[in-house]
C-alpha cells in the first residue's frame, strides 16, 4: 500500500497531487478526496499555521498508516501547509483510493478528523486589530471521538 | 553547555521569542525556574506537553534534558 504524506511551506494545487495518486493506482474502484481551503471571513485578512519540524510530519505520517491499517485501501495521499495563507487558498488535501468506495469515504473522514483535532499545528488569524490565536473547538474533540 | 527551549504557538508570545536557550542539565523544577510566571503557569497545564528530542513526555515531571537537548514546550494544538 502506497503512503504519500507532504508538509509544504508554499502555496500548492491539489489537482498536481491527486492526478499522479489517481494514476499511480491503476485497477482501484474509487477515489474519494477531501480539499480544505481557507474559508472567506470579512474580518480575516489572513490564516497562519505554524508546525513544529520534529512532531508534525512525523505525526503525519502515523496518522496516514492508522488510515492504511484500519481501512481497505490501496493507497493513501496527505497534503498539509504550514505558513501564512489567504482566502480560497488550500489548506488540506487527503485523498484514498480504493477497492470500493466506503472504504476510501470513510479513511478521508477518519483522516480529516484526526488532522483538524489531533495534529501538531498550532493557527492564529489575522484582524484589523493583529493575529489572535485560535483556540481547540469542542466540535473537532467531539468528531474524534466518532472514530473511538 | 546549554538545552534548547522551543516556544511553539502562543507561548513563543508570551516567551518573547521562537527558541531560548538554558543551561544544562534541566530537570521539570529547573524549568519552571527558568521561564517567566505566566508560561510557568501554563506549562503546568495538563493539556501542555513537553517533547524532548521529538518526544512526548508520558509525565512532563520526568523531564531530564542533557546538554544539547531540544525541549519543546507545546500547548493545546487548535487543528489543522
Amino acid at each position: 500500500m502506497a503512503r504519500t504524506v507532504h508538509l509544504l511551506t508554499e502555496p500548492f494545487n491539489p489537482g498536481a497531487y491527486v492526478g499522479p495518486f489517481t494514476n499511480a493506482h491503476p485497477g482501484l474502484g474509487g477515489v474519494c478526496t477531501f480539499v480544505g481551503e481557507v474559508r472567506g471571513d470579512a474580518e480575516v485578512e489572513a490564516l497562519e499555521l505554524l508546525h513544529y519540524d520534529r512532531l508534525t510530519l512525523k505525526g503525519m505520517e502515523e496518522l496516514a498508516d492508522q488510515a492504511l491499517q484500519r481501512f481497505d485501501l490501496m493507497g493513501i495521499l496527505v497534503v498539509h501547509r504550514s505558513g501564512v495563507m489567504h482566502v480560497g487558498e488550500p489548506i488540506v488535501l487527503v485523498s484514498a483510493a480504493a477497492k470500493h468506495r466506503r472504504d476510501a469515504i470513510d479513511a478521508v473522514d477518519f483522516t480529516m478528523d484526526h488532522l483538524k483535532s489531533d495534529s501538531w499545528f498550532w493557527k492564529r488569524e489575522k484582524r484589523s486589530d493583529g493575529w489572535h490565536w485560535i483556540e481547540p473547538r469542542a466540535r473537532d474533540h467531539a468528531d474524534l471521538a466518532r472514530w473511538g | 553547555m546549554a538545552v534548547k527551549l522551543v516556544f511553539l504557538g502562543r507561548l513563543a508570545d508570551l516567551a518573547g521569542a521562537d527558541e531560548r536557550d538554558v543551561p544544562a542539565p534541566l530537570d521539570w523544577q529547573g524549568l519552571l525556574g527558568q521561564i517567566e510566571a505566566p508560561l510557568a503557569e501554563e506549562l503546568r497545564k495538563d493539556r501542555t506537553r513537553i517533547a524532548v528530542d521529538g518526544t512526548l513526555l508520558a509525565d512532563k515531571a520526568q523531564l531530564n534534558a542533557a546538554d544539547g537537548a531540544e525541549v519543546a514546550l507545546l500547548p493545546p494544538v487548535s487543528g489543522g
